[in-house]
């Protein structure tokens, strides 16, 4: 991800918040925050770091299945070294091009090993049959965008219940 | 420091602030925006603005080659755009920018070349008008924390 795989990381265009180095603490949420949308990913970024998350971003669907190690073959080992930390809480936006949020989050569900990460999704728009269709695939929350910190506070809140 | 001075930009910049939410240039999203800045991340808000401001220009420019030719627009092209530029506004509390892109996405929609140059001309107005505007008022965030002074926290609801 981060050298560990020349291939990989010339590949991938994840983000690490300026901590990633000093370690994770096992209290802190560590978000995998999917968005096409630069703006998005930063405004995302900044929410959840205010609230004390650890932050990698990913501009499209593939590139999070890549970094969550469900890309391909090759990119599947380098995600088993240390260089990933374990991603508590995915969110995405609905609308991306290419795999959309709903595909993504499928994907997630599918998988044997993080079918249990919970997976967030965030659209502009708030139509039922959207909302139903990502609850009834095992989304965790439909949130309504732009976000606000408020809206953070409150997801933290509902992930923190379930943890415990 | 001089309060005197403080206290007459700071003023300055609540009345100017208080106007840009008024006159509809801005809307609670801003607000929210400003919440998340903080002494570790001063600039914050003008460097979020600063890229969508940057989006703007770019997203206008890949739309109006696209609807350059009447017999050939590639009406796809500037759906994703004018997408693109009302999650970007909405995002930022960009107002007057988003409420043209939603009158935008409807001439897109129906596939009028005309409505669409309209709204494209309009959008561009707008965004650089709220450039300008912002400018202005980081201009006086920077005045008032040289003179010594904090930036006021505005609530406007």
């Amino acid at each position: 991800m981060n050298g560990s795989g020349g291939s990989c990381s010339s590949l991938m265009e994840v983000a690490y918040d300026d901590d990633h180095h000093h370690g994770h603490h096992d209290d802190e949420l560590h978000v995998l925050a999917v968005d096409d949308n630069l703006i998005d990913r930063k405004l995302v970024e900044k929410l959840l770091k205010i609230s004390s998350c650890k932050v990698t971003t990913a501009e499209n669907g593939i590139r999070a299945l890549e970094y969550l190690g469900l890309g391909d073959q090759n990119q599947h080992i380098d995600a088993l070294t240390n260089n990933v930390m374990k991603v508590n809480l995915i969110i995405t936006d609905y609308c991306m091009p290419g795999m959309t949020g709903f595909e993504l989050l499928k994907k997630v569900k599918e998988s044997s090993n993080l079918k249990e990460v919970p997976v967030v999704i965030v659209s502009s728009e708030n139509i039922p049959t959207r909302v139903n269709k990502c609850l009834a695939s095992g989304a965790q929350m439909f949130m309504q965008k732009p976000l606000k910190l408020a809206d953070v506070e409150k997801l933290k809140c509902h992930l923190m219940n379930c943890r415990s | 420091m001089n309060t005197t001075i403080v206290a007459q930009l700071q003023r300055q910049f609540q009345d100017y602030i208080i106007s840009l939410y008024q006159q509809g240039f801005l809307d609670n999203q801003f607000s929210e925006l400003r919440k998340l800045q903080d002494e570790g991340t001063p600039d914050f808000v003008s460097e979020v603005v600063s890229l969508f401001f940057d989006d703007c220009a770019k997203l206008i420019n890949n739309m109006s080659k696209s609807l350059e030719r009447p017999e050939n627009v590639d009406f796809k092209q500037v759906d994703s755009g004018v997408h693109q530029l009302k999650g970007s506004s909405s995002s930022v509390g960009a107002r007057m920018v988003k409420n043209v892109c939603i009158s935008f996405k409807e001439c897109c929609d129906v596939q009028n070349r005309e409505g669409c140059l309209r709204c494209l001309q309009q959008v561009d107005y707008e965004y650089k008008m709220l450039k300008t505007k912002l400018q202005d008022l980081f201009k006086l965030e920077q005045q008032i924390l040289q003179a010594g002074g904090t930036i006021p926290q505005v609530d406007i609801n």
